[in-house]
């Protein structure tokens, strides 16, 4: 293929990318659009399939292309939507694997490597390694393979510092040495792998959402990078695409939870208080399966003034957070949701931007139960409407509806946008127990108030009372 | 002009064109997208492709298998469960009344 063909190919099949992303911008468009930059993917494997050489390596390639297709369907099919943000997790991770790989299969190529390619090089290896050990620790977090609790090794900062300087050096020195570049390439790999370690080993349930994004967004840039120590024009831009994107996801989720980027990067943590620990436990695994004794707030309302409140009520709304979905209550919530609807009543969701273990997850677990999405609200839109509402039921969410946050100075959580619930004329609290969530702070909505009814337990008995009683 | 500099440019119009498209997606569909960018991001696979087939030694074209391997998965994975979200997102309407 000529110059000037391959170049208006690879901006055609970017166009098609760029344009499948731009329908993603509507509910209504977004599958066609995914399809769009499925189809223009397919394009640019089979052409370079067509077009290069793979007779050397031919059954190699075959074998990795039969397994790598019979691995995706099982994990397509398999993978439930709680587990999305360790799936994503996993797809980061083998995304730089894959750029730091051909970054390394570069280097070993040839002699008479330019300077421009063994640099970029080194930097896919190094960007690759990172992504790919960071994003196995933060999908084995996840997954709950390793302690969700952020765990710090002695002198962390420490050796943190240091592996990144040697990185910063190796990186440096790849394209001036001459002799041994592959071994240079192994130790450049190994240090990269344990930065990313040291990286992720450290965050906890809380800052998971921006790791994953900021994660996503490396593993785009070492695709980037690769593609220029290949001269690919198709991996430059597409990579670039996903780093933007991954890079714009990250800073939403920073602006939402009030978190420093370089906070998360260089590991100025909140310290981990013994409340935040018990916190972190109760609503971990044990929040779904044990079944607590019911306490009946002592001097807050009783369920009987909720279902006056619930048969009164003209608006409602409902704010899911994680522990609806740990306690897997999804179904019981759009249970809820269908009776006050047919009861003539106007019901929405809030969804707070950070509400789940990645951006957007609380979306597709209600989406999955079939919740209409012009129900779900954004912070922005519905924060105004909250004087105005009835009821408002929260179900495991706590941190995300803390007025604290906007009066605690000090705390993990000043000055971190909130759901106004608290303005609700009445108030359902479905909650696993009454300590502060992740942040730590104690949440003031659980005082006892005559408008407010705490049911605390397991989310699915807390809600099946409710239903009782529509 | 090079094709190093050519290069550059590209990732620099791709990174601002990619994030201004991406600004306007709804926070609604913000797992999609990232699982959505996982797909593209196993564009790695056209240059693992290119390396694995150029390798010489048993090693070597090994690696390039796992990075096949691994690249594929983010592709078609990428763009299966990104599928599978998009499908479940169903509007409060019956259906064939999309705004037409």
């Amino acid at each position: 293929m000529s110059d000037i063909s391959y170049y208006v190919l690879c901006s055609l099949l970017s166009l098609g990318v760029l344009y499948g992303i731009r329908l993603m911008s509507r509910v209504e468009t977004a599958a066609r659009g995914n399809q769009l930059s499925a189809l223009c993917m397919l394009t640019a494997i089979v052409i370079t399939m067509v077009h290069t050489d793979l007779a050397g390596s031919l059954s190699y390639i075959i074998t990795g292309l039969l397994i790598g297709i019979l691995l995706s369907i099982f994990l397509t099919i398999r993978v439930r939507m709680i587990q999305m943000p360790q799936m994503v997790g996993l797809l980061n991770g083998l995304g730089g694997l894959a750029s730091a790989l051909s970054a390394i299969l570069v280097l070993a190529a040839g002699e008479r490597i330019k300077t421009f390619e063994l640099t970029a090089s080194g930097l896919a290896l190094a960007v690759g390694a990172v992504t790919f050990s960071g994003s196995m620790v933060a999908a084995a977090k996840l997954h709950n393979l390793m302690p969700q609790l952020p765990m710090l090794l002695k002198g962390h900062r420490f050796l943190m510092a240091v592996s990144a300087l040697i990185l910063t050096a190796l990186v440096i020195a790849l394209p001036l040495v001459h002799e041994g570049r592959i071994g240079l390439g192994v130790i450049l790999s190994a240090v990269a792998l344990a930065f990313g370690y040291l990286f992720a080993v450290r965050v906890g349930g809380a800052d998971m959402p921006i790791t994953i994004s900021l994660l996503n967004s490396t593993s785009g840039v070492a695709a980037a990078i690769s593609g220029m120590a290949l001269g690919d024009i198709l991996l430059v831009a597409l990579g670039g695409i996903v780093g933007a994107s991954g890079l714009l996801l990250t800073q939403i989720m920073c602006r939402s939870m009030n978190r420093r980027l370089s906070g998360v990067l260089f590991g100025v943590m909140p310290k981990p208080e013994p409340e935040v620990q018990l916190a972190d436990n109760a609503s971990g695994a044990e929040a779904a399966s044990d079944e607590t004794e019911e306490k009946p707030a002592d001097t807050g309302a009783s369920l009987q003034n909720a279902a006056d409140w619930m048969a009164q009520a003209q608006s409602v709304v409902i704010i899911p957070g994680y522990g609806m979905a740990l306690s897997q209550a999804q179904e019981k919530v759009k249970l809820l949701c269908d009776g006050f609807s047919s009861k003539g009543k106007r019901v929405r969701f809030a969804i707070h931007p950070v509400a789940g273990r990645m951006p957007g997850h609380m979306n597709v677990l209600l989406a999955e139960v079939d919740v209409p999405y012009d129900l779900l609200c954004e912070m922005d839109d519905i924060n105004p409407d909250f004087p105005s509402t009835d009821l408002a039921v929260i179900v495991g969410a706590n941190d995300v509806v803390n007025p604290a946050a906007n009066t605690a100075q000090g705390t993990p959580i000043y000055g971190m946008p909130i759901l106004d619930a608290g303005k609700a004329r009445h108030l359902i609290i479905c909650n696993y127990d009454s300590k502060p969530g992740y942040a730590g702070v104690p949440n003031p909505l659980y005082e006892p108030r005559p408008e407010v009814l705490l049911l605390l337990g397991d989310a699915k008995d807390s809600l099946d009372s409710l239903l009782a009683m529509i | 002009m090079s094709i190093e500099v050519i290069l550059v440019l590209v990732f620099i119009g791709a990174t601002l064109l990619g994030y201004r498209l991406i600004s306007a997606v709804p926070s609604l569909l913000h797992t999609p997208l990232m699982s959505g960018m996982n797909a593209l991001s196993g564009v790695t696979l056209l240059g693992m492709l290119a390396v694995t087939s150029l390798t010489g030694s048993i090693l070597g074209k090994l690696l390039g298998m796992l990075g096949i391997i691994a690249a594929v998965i983010n592709v078609v994975a990428g763009f299966g469960v990104t599928n599978r979200m998009l499908r479940m997102f169903k509007g409060g309407r019956e259906n064939g009344e999309d705004g037409k």
